[in-house]
């Protein structure tokens, strides 16, 4: 009898051991979608720019000129057009560099956009510092308006010798359907 | 297939129902091994039929007989059935069947909750095949379902697909702590771990694995359901999720899923090579420390699926390192399997044949997966059939192999009768020859650039593609030839001894063919 | 060791690239060399590894097969006694990493080459999205699409299947040779897979983020690849054509079509100007309609239940004709429905959607104009 209970009780003991794994590793499973970010953050994994700076640069490496490019994609059911102003230009790093994208929706409705950032090669969004820029917010344009969209930014001198050339690619969506009717009288 | 005659001096009055009751609310786990395996051996046909439909469509350049979006959830659930329909749920039969036996215990752990494991499991697979009938039809987007295919662009099926492999998930993760708690706390005494059977070996470490990653599936499959029913953004970029980061997670589970595929294999030929062999297993404890590691590698070497999706090169050398990695303790397992061989008594029964086909055909599935950890080398054959040849390599030929030896060899203890010979020979011979027709062509068709998962073809692929279909049909009907020999032997025959094949060890030899339906009652003594 | 490594590798090259003709040929059993240095080293490094692999299963199986020949019990043979040995499982762990050893370096080596995509010549950024290719000229602000022309006749046997079967496009990308050409792959909806394999060039396209890889051919001529990753029911008929031309001819070509580029621009302001009759956009958008929306919406607007809604009898293409215009132009977002103002000329726009809202016994009587289109969609 006691060497039966006593079996039940190891069981129980290890059965609850192993249920608390299970459930670790559930929450694991989410959890890699914060850490997935984090990763992003240190390794520039998937050129996932996430450098946000509150201060423009100070110091400029002059020894040294890197080529960035600047490109745009338009989402399915995003009927903007979404250009770069200037497609590429030359910068030292460390030098606070100006650029302008235009919107224009050509629609009859307002309509909100998200732009999405992403770099190419992914290890360079780690150098790309960006003071300020029109994809830390969702972007409202009425109908028919027309607007240039400011990008500040810097790169950081201490990005690699080996890379020359980066491009920074913005895909927009149309996020209108995702912002709730008193949010989107406000932004307008 | 059950009487209730006992080895132990105590009478057992068993009250159990007769009929389909009896199989309903069985708790024994000789019963529920059956119902696992017969499940499996019904999802193998079916999954079967399914790659039968591929290889239709496919023996001619052009579409005949399917169109593209129906090839598409044939292929998806060909995939799925196949991975947790048969492989699984067979390795799971034979785990509680044998378990117990082997280690001097009487039954399971937990032996309602292993019912439930098992009946959960009909519940899953009818869900999942009825979402064929669907409109717009069932899950289309590849057993590894990638976002946004399987989020944005899926049909309405995907509610169900996703149930029936959370289903599936609580299934396999309540059998492997069933497991676990029984190889831990109910081993006869004198049965330490270093003495216990390379199979249970090989479960304990499955089950561990299983315990880790199947709730990552779940969560990862919960992401999938949000993402498209609830708004979610994990995996689109629009609301700031990544594409990518759906693959990370998937192939977080998924590769531990495959050594959770193939590890129970090699407990099995780890039984059956020194019984034919009349010679103990060479390295035993090689081969428990070389399993281990395996188990342990597997978490390391997840992106090695993922190679071309854009990462930076650190990382693409650190997976393909790792990748790499895994072949030692794999190849040291392997020549512990040949050393056994060496300078031994050798027979070549049916399992002792299925066994020494595994070794061969198994370890060229290694070597081509060792090619494709070349990183540079799989940018070429990332996604082709090349891919789609290694892992049937090592899932048909290996795993599906395996669990055939592992059926010749312990139906007599199950049954009480020995099965034919004769016709286990002719399934052996016919399976073997029309498999290596059926896939290894596909290294060469990979080579030569034909994608996976497409309904047709470029003419340079044709000639190959026709060979392959030829072999996959032969494969098919050659696995009828193994069902019969299953039923015959269930239903009589020349009766088994209790140990019927003269060089094998383990505790369930020592018990009457058929084993009692309550054996080690009293646990027996292990020195 | 090094050189019966090399030695059999040679020998292996023989024997498998007996079908292979010349580098820029494929052949039906191997990999193929291609036409880039990037591509023998990947060939190579293939052959090398499958060399080595070959010897280590000649020798495992070997000793597999010499046991099963003379250590039969039918033979006589008697079983040994061993059963474990720690100098042995030491070598035969030892021995496999250092051969993994020698195989990481050539594998390294080759992928740092292969991960350098600076200082390139031109950039072109390729988008996939269901079931095409996007191609764009970075430095000239150009692009057009890239869609299999295979006849639906062909795939449905119905007529005899083409040499390019399956591998042919309307408009190929078109890149110079010996330059250094850098691509920007993306998507629109889901992933796909850009994969030329005389380059051996494959990145994936993830939707939202860019990739880049990049390759220098040193031979002109027509290579061919396909999508490598499921993207949907089309995922196999969607090819990749690469036409490398000499410097010159590439740059005529870039000429010619910059020209074109201009001449559209000006027809399109004369579309703009004229009004299309019904007659004139039945047909130009039944054209339209069987060659861009019926691989979805069927040929007889009937759809796929449950996958792409019916258009025969549908509230949109008997409703409201700016809604309808506007889906069309602009996709609608959450589904696959594509946004086509960038896809097909506002004459092609005003067509097909006239021809969806009469044909099938729709019969509205609209006769959608170009300048209904212009604004939404330009």
């Amino acid at each position: 009898m006691t060497e039966q209970t006593s079996l039940a009780q190891k069981n129980k003991r290890l059965i609850v051991r192993l249920f608390s794994i299970i459930g670790v590793m559930f929450c694991f499973g989410f959890a890699l979608v914060p850490l997935y970010d984090v990763f992003c953050e240190f390794t520039g994994l998937n050129g996932r720019n996430v450098v946000r700076s509150e201060a423009p640069s100070t110091l400029i490496d002059t020894s040294r000129t890197v080529r960035i490019e600047f490109t745009t994609s338009v989402a399915p059911g995003m009927p903007w057009r979404f250009k770069p102003v200037t497609k590429a230009i030359d910068v030292h790093p460390g030098e606070n560099k100006v650029v302008k994208f235009s919107a224009f929706n050509p629609t009859k409705h307002k309509i909100i956009g998200q732009a999405i950032p992403s770099v190419s090669p992914g290890l360079a969004s780690l150098y790309l510092n960006k003071t300020e820029c029109f994809c830390f917010n969702q972007q409202p344009l009425n109908a028919g308006e027309n607007v240039e969209m400011g990008l500040v930014f810097f790169i950081s001198p201490d990005l690699p010798e080996h890379i020359k050339t980066m491009t920074l690619s913005y895909t927009l969506f149309n996020v209108s359907d995702s912002v709730s009717p008193p949010e989107i009288a406000a932004l307008f | 297939m059950n009487t209730t005659t006992t080895a132990d001096s105590h009478e057992h009055h068993d009250h159990k129902p007769k009929g389909i009751m009896r199989w309903i609310l069985t708790t024994n786990h000789k019963d529920i091994g059956s119902l696992y395996l017969m499940f499996s051996f019904l999802m193998f046909i079916i999954g079967g039929a399914m790659a039968m439909v591929i290889r239709a469509e496919l023996y001619q350049p052009g579409l005949q007989i399917v169109e593209p979006n129906f090839f598409n959830q044939m292929t998806t659930v060909h995939g799925l059935i196949m991975v947790f329909g048969a492989v699984m749920p067979a390795f799971t039969g034979l785990a509680n069947w044998l378990i117990p036996m082997m280690i001097g215990a009487p039954d399971m752990a937990l032996p309602r909750m292993n019912n439930w494991s098992f009946w959960i499991l009909p519940m899953a697979f009818t869900i999942l095949l009825s979402s064929l009938f669907m409109e717009g039809g069932g899950p289309n987007f590849g057993w590894t379902f990638y976002a946004p295919l399987s989020t944005t662009y899926a049909p309405d099926s995907t509610a169900l697909f996703v149930f029936a492999i959370h289903i599936m998930g609580i299934s396999s993760i309540l059998g492997a702590i069933n497991v676990v708690v029984t190889i831990i706390n109910m081993r006869a005494p004198g049965m330490t771990y270093m003495k216990m059977p390379l199979f249970v070996w090989t479960w304990l470490i499955t089950a561990f694995l299983l315990i880790a990653v199947m709730p990552v599936l779940a969560a990862t499959v919960t992401m999938v359901l949000t993402d498209k029913y609830f708004g979610t953004s994990f995996f689109a970029a629009a609301g700031g999720g990544d594409p990518v980061l759906f693959q990370h997670i998937f192939w977080f589970f998924g590769h531990p899923e495959v050594y959770i595929m193939i590890l129970p294999s090699f407990g099995i030929i780890s039984a059956i090579v020194p019984t034919f062999s009349r010679k103990k297993l060479f390295g035993y404890s090689s081969m428990v420390y070389a399993t281990s590691s395996i188990a342990l590698l597997s978490f390391l070497v997840w992106a090695h699926h993922m190679f071309t999706t854009g990462m930076p090169v650190a990382a693409e050398l650190f997976f393909m390192y790792c990748t790499m990695l895994i072949s030692v303790p794999t190849g040291v397992k392997v020549f512990n399997w040949v050393a056994t061989m060496w300078r031994g008594s050798l027979t070549f029964e049916t399992p002792m044949l299925f066994a020494i086909a595994f070794i061969v055909l198994f370890s060229i599935g290694g070597f081509s997966g060792l090619m494709l950890a070349i990183t540079p080398a799989d940018f070429q054959y990332h996604d082709t059939y090349f891919v789609v040849a290694h892992f049937h390599y090592v899932l048909v030929t290996g795993a599906i192999f395996s669990i055939m030896a592992a059926a010749y060899y312990w139906l007599p203890k199950w049954t009480g009768y020995m099965y034919d010979e004769r016709l286990g020979k002719l399934h052996f011979w016919t399976s073997v020859i029309s498999v290596n027709v059926l896939f290894f062509p596909m290294h060469f068709l990979g080579l030569a650039g034909m994608p996976r998962r497409v309904p047709d073809y470029a003419l340079q692929f044709a000639d190959f593609n026709q060979l392959v279909s030829i072999g996959g049909f032969a494969f098919g009907l050659s696995q009828l030839i193994f069902l019969v020999v299953v039923i015959k032997c269930a239903r009589g025959g020349e009766k088994a001894p209790a140990k019927p094949w003269e060089g094998a060890e383990g505790l369930e030899w020592d018990m009457p063919s058929p084993a009692p339906y309550h054996s080690h009652t009293t646990p027996p003594r292990v020195k | 060791m090094r050189k019966i490594i090399m030695i059999s590798a040679a020998m292996s090259t023989v024997v498998l690239s007996g079908s292979a003709k010349s580098n820029s040929e494929s052949s039906t059993i191997n990999l193929t060399q291609g036409v880039t240095d990037i591509s023998q080293s990947v060939y190579d490094l293939h052959m090398i590894i499958l060399t080595i692999c070959a010897i280590i299963g000649v020798v495992v199986f070997g000793a597999m097969f010499y046991a099963i020949v003379n250590h039969r019990k039918s033979k006589g043979a008697q079983a040994a006694q061993f059963h474990e040995s720690t100098k042995v499982e030491i070598i035969w762990t030892v021995i496999p990493f250092f051969i993994l050893i020698g195989m990481a370096i050539p594998a390294t080596t080759t992928l740092i080459e292969m991960e350098d995509d600076s200082a390139s010549d031109i950039t072109i950024k390729i988008t996939g999205s269901q079931w095409k290719w996007h191609y764009e000229y970075f430095d000239h602000d150009f692009g057009f699409f890239s869609l299999l022309t295979t006849p639906q006749d062909q795939i449905h046997n119905k007529s005899e299947k083409g040499e390019n079967y399956l591998l042919e496009v309307d408009r190929p990308l078109v890149i110079p040779v010996n330059k250094k050409v850098r691509f920007l792959i993306t998507a629109d909806d889901v992933i796909h897979s850009w994969w030329v394999p005389a380059f051996a060039v494959k990145q994936d396209a993830n939707p939202g983020f860019i990739n880049g890889a990049w390759t220098k051919v040193n031979e002109p001529g027509i290579y061919r690849g396909q999508c490598a990753e499921l993207c949907g029911k089309d995922h196999g008929f969607m090819p990749i054509v690469v036409k490398v031309l000499s410097e010159a001819d590439y740059d005529i070509w870039l000429t010619d079509q910059l020209k074109d580029v201009e001449q559209a621009k000006q027809d399109e302001q004369q579309a703009l100007a004229s009004t299309l009759t019904m007659a004139e956009s039945m047909t130009l958008g039944e054209q339209v309609y069987v060659a861009r929306c019926a691989m979805c919406h069927q040929v007889g607007g009937e759809g796929i239940a449950g996958a792409f809604p019916k258009l025969k009898g549908s509230p949109i293409a008997l409703g409201d004709i700016a809604a309808h215009i506007d889906v069309v132009v602009n996709g609608k977002p959450g589904t696959a429905m594509q946004a086509f103002a960038n896809q097909l000329t506002a004459k092609e726009l005003a067509a097909v959607i006239t021809y969806e809202r009469n044909a099938w016994g729709n019969d509205t009587g609209d006769v959608v104009q170009v300048s209904d289109v212009k604004p939404e969609a330009k």
